[in-house]
């Protein structure tokens, strides 16, 4: 079994945003195309032009929630490894190839280690893991490691390829260990909380809630119409004598 | 075990080489990055200075790797030796495949051009494409706007110079509420998500109005689950609101718009419901500062939106009277639509209050000094800081185009267009209507047609109609079933060249446009029209050619395929002439480039056509001694002028002093230009031209400096179209053009000059209570029609597709997960599976669009999901309404601008045993290309 740092300097991860995530699915490809060309054994497709089955590090998924009155709503959820402070990915493995880096924190798998055996994906609650059949190694998000400190890429590059592709800036990415980064500030605004938090993991990735939808449902209507009831005559002599007092006006 | 970390290396080499070009997984034509290794693609990603995606990107631009190397690319021209629809072919050389076309289009060229119909699907060089059919003769051309959404574009052409999209965009800096209708998941792709990003950051607000409540909908603050179809009514009920309390921009409505010019109202004369209008033929106001007539753009004059004027007894009452008579009758109350619309009076009204209070409680003011076009300098820019986008959601409707009128009336009543915080116009819009084209259509052998086939018909004169009265294209546009309709409709084009009516074809040419599949109504019928053999066993349609890069449905109807390159592989411009890329701040046009050869025998479409009409020596593509002018379609856009000045490129021309931007001449280095510069040219407006541009004069000369006009064309927004009343007048009897009877009573209905609502014609004919239920699809925003469909990416996204249902369905028909279910219209039925959502309008059922596959083609394997659960929705849906026994096709199309009316189905649905696969089922195609490969661990670098 492999330990875990007791602590790390930084602890890298992403805020994401469930008010704002359309579901487009951006980040979920931008990663597969990083991450196929890039760090360990590419991203494979089983039968991709018949029953297609494939590697990614990042899903999304999407769910209905029903309040108890009012509209269905639609949470679009992408999902990818937190990069668990208490990662039970890593203390399961039994070759030491998962494992979380002491500098930033982010959970990588050593492939060139890794046996295949599946253990530390059954070990992680969030299904964060995934077997790539082609290569038999676990792959898993790395937070781009390749991308965040790569002198190659311009400056603002450095970041996961799914939050520089988010078009809708629903991903954010930074240190959480530092309360003064943006991602410390912005999930302590917004009510960031841990998926999850009855697994004990502590997850670095923090998600943002939804905001409160669907508010004109409760409106009283005929108090906010108030203020709009300069005229009571709906009819059209009495729109005509208001135009041409309104337009005295200016 | 000790935490050990091996050594990585965290900045490994990422590329060769990047270069950028345009996207084209989409019509969203995103700037993109394409790194190279060894001069192979390794990884796309968005380029940041870019000015429509500003460096995101969304699944499909990120897949394009898989596109680019997709096992369904074509791999040489292909001629038939199967029966249609086989999908048998042998591969042959480009010099024989030229040869076989112009053998077969020159002769119809120098004896009849209109044998021709050359239709282009998703085209984004329709102003080339076009210019080409122009010069071939033949009347019949157009691109895919018929079928999908021209009821918005040409709704907003007519009502303020300019619509959604590539026309204009909320203001996402200011706009603090945003209200989409029918929006689904696509156009605008990128900008619609960079903004609604944008918009909640600074804690404004967006209400979704949709029967469906996914993507954009879903992160909305308010979700309006409308009814089909009655967007317009819904709309219409928020005006009475307005009205009816007083919350509209007087200042603006009289300053910008024609709410105060005077319009005749003696029944008896030619001229009722015309303008008044001076011996200029201006349309007249009353100045409220003298009380006297004067032309809307005499400086000084404030312009009256009350007083009437009595002229020999006959009263002329301003646009506004008209306005109110109508929206504050009681019938567009809240109460009084509430339950057709399905949506409570009470959020009728809450929502016309948020919009109100937004737009005149929460002005924004500029302060920037600008001259309106009446010679008043005015001190800021008014905002009203309201917006609204729209697509084909309320357009693909019969009542669509008055729907999208409606809108833009609530926009303007708001004086929300083109001032902070509202919507904004895209250079080169806005564009009045009088300075588009008109249609033409007069075709003679072996001569250029008469002018460009597309345009803005102002009222019957501008008909495409033959001297007998019979319709002049193949497809019925710009005829008295559908006057205006704008980018034709391709929709009807087989269905009628089938069916000789209004006469018979020789070639049917088509580019990117899978017609035999997903983007044809009656997919069956249409497959039999295409297969039909008359009683000399000769084809109905009797030759057929098709251009596309990939293994399409499509494909296997062609007697010649001409294989397209991949968009990586191409010269493309997306051009100022054309749909451009512009923001409401700049001007910007782009180009594709071969950013890598292709490795197979295809050609670039437009390249093609090239040496198509060199080969023909059609006027306009070769000099006076018969030598061609261009070599190709690279050639062509750097050195075509469409007038002095004016190319199809506006960044780098050649000026007298060096370079110029907008006009000047030629460059030849002008490609190059664009290469080094991210293959993308962006000219910024000065920001005391940036709002207000319809009546900004400082705007109007820079657009004039820019070449999109000669001299500044200040316009009124058109809340009342007089070109509509034109037609009414005919059908009323006036003029000499007349329509045929059995119209004059719709077009008196639905081309209405004021915007109204009438319920949808399918709904008229499909008795609600056999199909009380609403089908629609949407398109995923992973995937665009069936481009992502042999995506190995994107497919694994959405590989097939269920039909959602509405809580009420799927408990009145006790529904269980992975049940199926046979949905039927009056035209057809089909069996699929299916699924719940709660978040649905109650009376809607719905699904993804195009998902659906045809087995063989794509290069997917035969069980791919695509085929054996995908389905389309198409197969229920007819280009024609059920007969009305009046012997006459009745298309189902908008009746104002022949707008496919694919929203209006109507359907019942019932739970059936799970069959083998989706029904209807086709015989499998044979694939020209084989098939994919079993796996793929893709990575280019060592």
């Amino acid at each position: 079994m492999t330990a875990l740092p007791e602590k790390t300097g930084r602890k890298l991860g992403l805020a994401i945003d469930l008010d704002t995530c359309v579901g487009c699915h951006a980040c979920v490809i931008s990663c597969k195309g990083w991450n196929t060309e890039n760090y360990g054994a590419p991203l494979s497709d089983q039968d991709p032009y018949g029953d297609a089955s494939g590697t990614f590090l990042n899903r999304i998924h999407s769910y209905e929630v029903q309040p108890d009155f009012g509209s269905a709503q639609v949470v679009h959820f992408p999902k990818s490894c937190l990069h668990c402070e208490d990662a039970p990915c890593v203390t399961v493995c039994p070759t030491g190839a998962s494992y979380k880096r002491i500098e930033d924190g982010i959970v990588l798998v050593n492939e060139s280690d890794c046996i295949g055996c599946g253990l530390c994906a059954w070990a992680c609650p969030y299904g964060a893991r995934e077997l790539d059949l082609a290569e038999g190694v676990m792959k898993k998000c790395t937070l781009c490691v390749d991308r965040i400190y790569n002198e190659n890429l311009p400056e603002g590059d450095r970041v996961p390829a799914c939050v520089r592709t988010c078009p809708a800036g629903a991903r954010h990415f930074g240190d959480f260990a530092d309360p003064e980064s943006e991602v410390s500030k912005l999930s302590a605004e917004r009510g960031g909380f841990d998926l999850m938090p009855e697994q004990g993991t502590k997850p670095v990735n923090k998600y943002l809630p939804p905001r409160q939808k669907d508010l004109l449902d409760e409106i009283d209507a005929i108090d906010v119409l108030a203020p709009l009831l300069e005229i009571k005559k709906s009819r059209n002599s009495g729109f005509i004598k208001w135009l041409d007092r309104a337009l005295g006006k200016f | 075990m000790k935490p050990s970390q091996p050594q990585i290396d965290t900045s490994p080499p990422v590329s060769d080489e990047v270069r950028k070009t345009t996207c084209y997984m989409c019509a969203c034509r995103c700037g993109i990055n394409v790194h190279l290794k060894d001069g192979r693609v390794a990884y796309i990603e968005g380029n940041r200075d870019h000015p429509v995606n500003k460096g995101v990107l969304c699944a499909k631009g990120s897949a394009g790797i898989m596109q680019h190397n997709a096992p369904s690319r074509l791999r040489a021209p292909l001629r038939r030796v199967g029966p249609r629809g086989s999908g048998k072919f042998e591969e042959i050389g480009w010099d024989e495949a030229l040869d076989i076309a112009v053998n077969w289009l020159e002769p119809i060229r120098r004896s009849d051009p209109s044998k021709l119909a050359f239709f282009t699907g998703r085209d984004q060089s329709q102003s080339f494409t076009s210019f080409w059919a122009q010069n071939f003769g033949t009347p019949n051309y157009a691109a895919h706007g018929g079928f999908c959404s021209v009821n918005m574009a040409a709704a907003g052409i007519y009502t303020m110079g300019g619509a959604f999209w590539e026309f204009g965009q909320p203001d996402w800096d200011r706009t603090r509420l945003l209200m989409i209708f029918g929006v689904a998941e696509d156009h605008d792709s990128n900008p619609i998500k960079i903004g609604l990003g944008r918009i909640k950051q600074r804690g404004g607000r967006v209400i979704g109005v949709n029967p469906v409540r996914s993507g954009y909908n879903a992160v909305a603050d308010e979700w309006v689950g409308i009814t089909p179809g009655t967007d317009g009514l819904f709309v219409l009920a928020i005006v009475h609101e307005l009205m009816r309390s007083g919350k509209i921009d007087l200042e603006y409505l009289s300053r910008y718009t024609n709410a105060p010019v005077l319009v005749n109202q003696d029944r008896n004369s030619a001229q009722y419901g015309l303008f008044l209008r001076d011996d200029q033929n201006k349309p007249l106001v009353i100045d409220r500062k003298t009380g006297r007539l004067a032309p809307f753009d005499r400086s000084g004059i404030v312009p009256d939106l009350s007083a009437v004027h009595g002229k020999n007894g006959i009263d002329h009452v301003p646009v506004m009277h008209l306005m109110a008579r109508r929206y504050l009758k009681p019938e567009y109350s809240p109460e009084q639509v509430a339950k057709r619309c399905g949506i409570k009076a009470d959020k009728i009204r809450a929502i016309a209050c948020e919009l109100a209070r937004t737009a005149f409680d929460e002005e924004i003011v500029l302060e920037r000094e600008w001259t309106d076009f009446r010679g008043e300098t005015h001190k800021v820019f008014k905002g009203r800081p309201v917006s609204f986008h729209a697509m084909r959601g309320i357009s693909a409707h019969s009542n669509g185009f008055q729907t999208c009128r409606a809108l833009h009336m609530l926009q303007i009543l708001l004086g929300s267009v083109e001032v902070p915080g509202g919507f904004r116009f895209k250079p080169p819009y806005p564009k009045p209507v009088d300075i588009h084209p008109t249609p033409h259509c007069k075709a003679s052998p072996g001569k250029p047609l008469d002018g460009p086939h597309l345009g803005f018909a102002r009222g019957p004169q501008d008909l495409a109609l033959k001297d007998d009265g019979s319709p002049a294209r193949i497809d019925k546009a710009f005829t008295w079933e559908n006057p205006m309709s704008a980018h034709g409709m391709m929709h009807m084009v087989i269905s009628n060249a089938h069916a000789g009516d209004p006469y018979k074809i020789d070639t049917l040419f088509m580019y990117m446009a899978n017609m035999s599949w997903n983007s044809s109504m009656n997919t069956r019928g249409v497959m039999n029209m295409l297969t039909d053999k008359g009683d000399d066993g000769e084809y109905v349609i009797p030759r057929i050619i098709y251009s596309d890069s990939y293994s399409s449905e499509m494909v296997a109807y062609a007697d010649l395929v001409l294989p397209d390159t991949t968009y990586l592989e191409r010269h493309d411009c997306i051009s100022l002439l054309d749909r451009p890329i512009c923001e409401a701040d700049a001007a910007a046009d782009a180009i594709r480039w071969p950013v890598v050869e292709p490795d197979r025998d295809v050609r670039g479409f437009q390249t093609v056509l090239v040496q198509l009409a060199n080969k023909m020596k059609l006027p306009g593509f070769v000099e006076v001694d018969g030598s061609p002018k261009y070599r190709d379609y690279a050639d062509y856009i750097v050195n075509h002028e469409r007038k002095p000045g004016i190319g199809p490129l506006a960044g780098w021309r050649k000026g007298p002093d060096g370079l110029s931007y907008g006009r000047g001449q030629p460059n030849p280095e002008q490609l190059e230009k664009y290469i080094s510069n991210g293959g993308f040219f962006a000219s910024h407006i000065p920001e005391d031209c940036a709002y207000m541009k319809p009546w900004n004069m400082g705007y109007q000369a820079w657009a004039v400096e820019m070449g999109f006009y000669d001299t500044p064309q200040p316009y009124l927004f058109e809340l009342y179209v007089e070109a509509m009343r034109h037609f009414q007048l005919a059908a009323e009897g006036h003029g000499e053009r007349q329509p045929p009877d059995h119209l004059r009573k719709r077009i008196v209905k639905t081309l209405d000059p004021l915007p109204i609502w009438y319920p949808t014609f399918e709904k008229d004919l499909a008795a609600e209570r056999e199909y009380p239920l609403h089908a629609l699809t949407q398109r995923p925003m992973a995937m665009y029609h069936s481009w992502g469909t042999q995506n190995a990416w994107l497919r694994q996204i959405h590989g097939w597709n269920p039909m959602y249902l509405p809580t009420k369905v799927w408990e009145q028909n006790g529904f269980a997960q992975g049940d199926w279910a046979r949905v039927s219209s009056v035209h057809g039925s089909i069996t699929v599976p299916v699924a719940h959502m709660a978040a649905l309008n109650e009376n809607t059922i719905w699904t993804w669009n195009a998902i659906g596959k045809r087995k063989g083609a794509w290069a997917l394997a035969e069980s791919a999901p695509e085929s054996t659960k995908g389905f389309l929705l198409n197969h229920l849906i007819h280009e024609l309404l059920p007969s009305k026994g009046d012997g006459l096709r009745w298309s189902n199309s908008d009746p104002v601008t022949g707008q496919a009316a694919w929203f209006d189905l109507r359907v019942k649905i019932e739970k059936t045993d799970a069959p083998e696969e989706s029904l209807p089922s086709f015989a499998s195609l044979n694939s020209p290309v084989g098939k994919g490969p079993d796996m793929l661990a893709w990575k280019v670098g060592k």
